[in-house]
């Protein structure tokens, strides 16, 4: 039924309507709302037949998860940015003793500067970690893939990272259609697992594997992500019959039949992007977008039959690689590589630690990538003079102190270059 | 090995028992009735962990894992389910493709065991299975450092799940380097017998039985393979528990510690009979049992066999730091009250 709605809460609920059985939580914002929600719908007796568990670290949370599972429960957790780095190691195990885990990451940077704001870095430290990663687009979307996922995830023995933008999705209150239960009982069927602890046929899982077998192993993981590139758009199908709504899929083009110039991006970014592509289609511009909303697997040849016919694609993300440049960038590279006369593909960062997207700015990038193209990796609303300022003023002495620190100062309270000497002092 | 078979109910893989007995005071099962001897002696016995693992000559860890986890089998009818931390005893019973372990096995990581057997023991409840029990093993470095915090956060929450720590004193699978629970003046990878001060360092230590106390949880104890009747006790005691617990048990290594093989049995007595190891009960934050020292030895006998420690017998004098590791043991005595007449710290 559509109500007007938290995200975190909408999420919540939906996790609810695939009935869990093992909850943990550990708070981090922005993701905290979703599992305080789910922690009322436990102890109100909504959710029932679920543990809901309070873990002393994001390690804890994951592991908890992982125990519950591998004994055959469906299990559940979220978190965000540092939250997921403190868990890392139990990232790659879960995935590698592929086990159906879902986990909400509500995006954030991660420090340090320390940051609470949205931006993609987290999901992509973890983008090689063996999990399914999905972004949604918007709180309706976030709804929709968190149902999709258990149903993947245990399709496949694998976990699933669901990837809802922080505070710009997680705490959006919008008007989101959340399913009836029977609904989703119909799409999700129980849990039947291919591994489970059972006292009466006991089994070893998690031993020790040498060379003679880690190349196999591993690539078998990697076989069931390509499975999942199948498996994502059938199960998006099954769930426009159930619902009544396309949602999630592993990619879709909007605009894009004829476009000369694609961009490409993933998440709530992309709402911005559509306005910024009307208004210039408005203007006579053969501009279109193509969402990602499975980075991992990554559609590498859907996107490349979408994208090959334009001129120019414009890769705008939320995270780069430092020393490098922007990482979906190289995953759309990829999928253009050996193509002939393929597009020019300019690569664009924006919005690192929660700087609003303006679609100014989007008009300014969209049109220069076609005008003036740029090498390498552009940083969108990037403040040359403070940056100039700073490399010099680090030239000149040795202890220069905390860059971090320092930028603030000579940004000042308004946010604004303050003039050389009048620097808010710390 | 790879064929998975519930040995207790294949009597075809049930080994013959094999009794020695020259004198120890380990195997008594001859001399006892049914009642009393150990489920080792006994033909019904799991073999939770069974042969052909490749752990060392002398492993005190396999040894002491292998009487805990069949008493926690026959405590709870065979329903039980190990998680393990990284570490020998993880890697040493399952070379791929075979594994030792006749009861559900799950390693995850280094440091999560307690929280994994949280989740493990979450799903038993959700699921339904009230008599499926779950035991959480690891190493000592697996508890007393990295898996520490985990371990806090199980015993906190009092979650069903009784954890067992091999206290071998050191990180050994990784060739023998300095844990939290390594003793001072011990020679280790990484505190090496050289120097003004050889070996590893005097600090305030890290007494986890004494950690799991101060949380009042329902069960802690420490053990000895040099009394496994006792540690067959006190794992069927633990099981008839529900809540955390922890039980604690000295498991000498031959290569970490540089002593013979045949020696982990007269080592871990010695830790006993020294006070070097105190063996205690605690239910609740309360000591409630301790083991008396029967005949008391000086900590010299325990330390003097061990290769670990060879830097302290090396000069004429004897080593002011033989004294301090003497008014540690001493100071275990008198809080323990491990010789009667000494309770008042006399």
């Amino acid at each position: 039924m559509p109500k007007q709605i938290e995200g975190s809460r909408a999420t919540a609920e939906a996790i609810a309507l695939c009935r869990p059985e093992v909850i943990c939580a550990y708070p981090i914002t922005p993701q905290t709302h979703i599992v305080e929600r789910l922690g009322e719908l436990v102890k109100d007796g909504y959710l029932a037949n679920c543990e809901f568990i309070n873990v002393e670290s994001e390690f804890a949370a994951l592991s908890v998860a992982i125990g519950a599972s591998a004994a055959g429960a469906r299990a559940y957790t979220a978190t965000a940015s540092q939250g997921l780095l403190f868990m890392a190691e139990a990232v790659y195990n879960a995935s590698g003793l592929g086990l159906p885990i879902v986990m909400t990451l509500g995006n954030r940077a991660i420090g340090a500067p320390i940051n609470i704001w949205n931006d993609h870095s987290d999901a992509m430290s973890m983008r090689d970690a063996g999990w399914i990663q999905l972004f949604a687009e918007t709180n309706q979307e976030a709804v929709d893939l968190h149902i999709q996922s258990f149903k993947l995830a245990e399709e496949l023995s694998m976990p699933v990272m669901v990837c809802v933008d922080g505070f710009i999705l997680t705490h959006a209150v919008e008007r989101v259609d959340i399913p009836d239960q029977a609904a989703v009982d119909e799409f999700l069927p129980p849990y039947d697992p291919i591994q489970v602890l059972d006292p009466k046929d006991p089994i070893s899982i998690g031993a020790m594997v040498g060379p003679e077998a880690f190349t196999e192993v591993r690539y078998l993981a990697h076989h069931k992500q390509m499975r999942a590139l199948e498996l994502i758009p059938i199960n998006a199908g099954v769930f426009k019959d159930t619902f009544g709504r396309d949602s999630g899929g592993l990619l879709r083009g909007y605009r894009h039949e004829d476009a000369e110039t694609l961009v490409v991006a993933m998440g709530s970014v992309c709402g911005t992007i559509k306005d910024t592509i009307d208004e210039m289609r408005e203007a006579g511009i053969r501009i279109g977008l193509v969402v990602i909303v499975s980075y991992r697997p990554f559609p590498t040849a859907a996107l490349r039959d979408m994208l090959a016919a334009a001129k120019d694609v414009v890769v705008v993300e939320k995270s780069f690689a430092v020393g490098l440049g922007g990482q979906l960038a190289n995953d759309v590279d990829t999928a253009l590589r050996n193509l002939p006369d393929g597009p020019n593909l300019h690569s664009a960062v924006a919005g690192l630690g929660g700087r609003p997207i303006w679609r100014r700015s989007l008009h300014r990038l969209f049109r220069q990538a076609v005008a003036e193209p740029w090498e390498g990796t552009h940083f969108l609303d990037l403040n040359e003079p403070v940056i100039q300022r700073e490399i010099q003023r680090i030239g000149k002495t040795r202890r220069s102190g905390p860059t971090a620190e320092s930028l603030l100062r000579q940004l000042g309270r308004r946010g604004e270059l303050v003039a050389a000497g009048e620097e808010t002092s710390t | 090995m790879s064929e998975q078979v519930p040995a207790a109910q294949s009597p075809e893989v049930i080994q013959k028992l094999k009794f020695y007995q020259k004198g120890t005071f380990t195997v008594g099962n001859r001399l006892t009735g049914d009642d009393g001897r150990s489920v080792q002696a006994s033909l019904n016995r799991s073999n939770a962990l069974t042969c052909g693992h490749r752990a060392c000559q002398g492993c005190g860890e396999a040894l002491g894992a292998r009487y805990a986890l069949d008493a926690a089998m026959r405590a709870t009818d065979g329903n039980l389910i190990a998680v393990n931390a990284t570490g020998c005893l993880e890697v040493f019973t399952t070379p791929y493709p075979e594994t030792s372990w006749q009861l559900p096995w799950l390693h995850s990581l280094f440091g999560n065991a307690a929280a994994v057997a949280t989740g493990v023991a979450a799903a038993m409840r959700v699921k339904k299975h009230p008599e499926v029990r779950v035991v959480a093993q690891g190493g000592d470095g697996g508890t007393t450092d990295i898996g520490f915090q985990c371990l806090s956060g199980m015993f906190e929450r009092n979650d069903d799940v009784l954890y067992i720590c091999y206290d071998n004193e050191g990180y050994m699978n990784t060739g023998v380097q300095r844990s939290s629970a390594t003793p001072p003046a011990a020679r280790t990878a990484t505190t090496p017998a050289i120097g003004p001060e050889p070996g590893n360092v005097f600090g305030t230590g890290k007494s986890v039985p004494r950690i799991a106390v101060a949380h009042r949880i329902p069960y802690v104890a420490t053990a000895t393979v040099a009394d496994l009747h006792d540690l067959e006790h006190k794992v069927t005691h633990a099981m008839s528990i529900h809540g955390a617990r922890y039980i604690q048990i000295d498991v000498p290594c031959p290569l970490g510690w540089g002593a013979s093989s045949h020696d982990t049995i007269r080592l871990a007595r010695l830790a006993v009979e020294s006070g070097f190891y105190p063996i205690f009960e605690a239910e609740h934050g309360k000591v409630t049992a301790v083991r008396k020292i029967r005949r008391k030895v000086p900590v010299t006998e325990y330390l003097r066999p061990q290769r670990r420690f060879a830097h302290l017998f090396k000069g004429e004098v004897p080593d002011r730091r033989i004294a301090r590791l003497q008014a540690m043991c001493d100071a275990n005595i008198d809080e323990y009250g491990l010789i009667d007449g000494r309770d008042d710290g006399a």
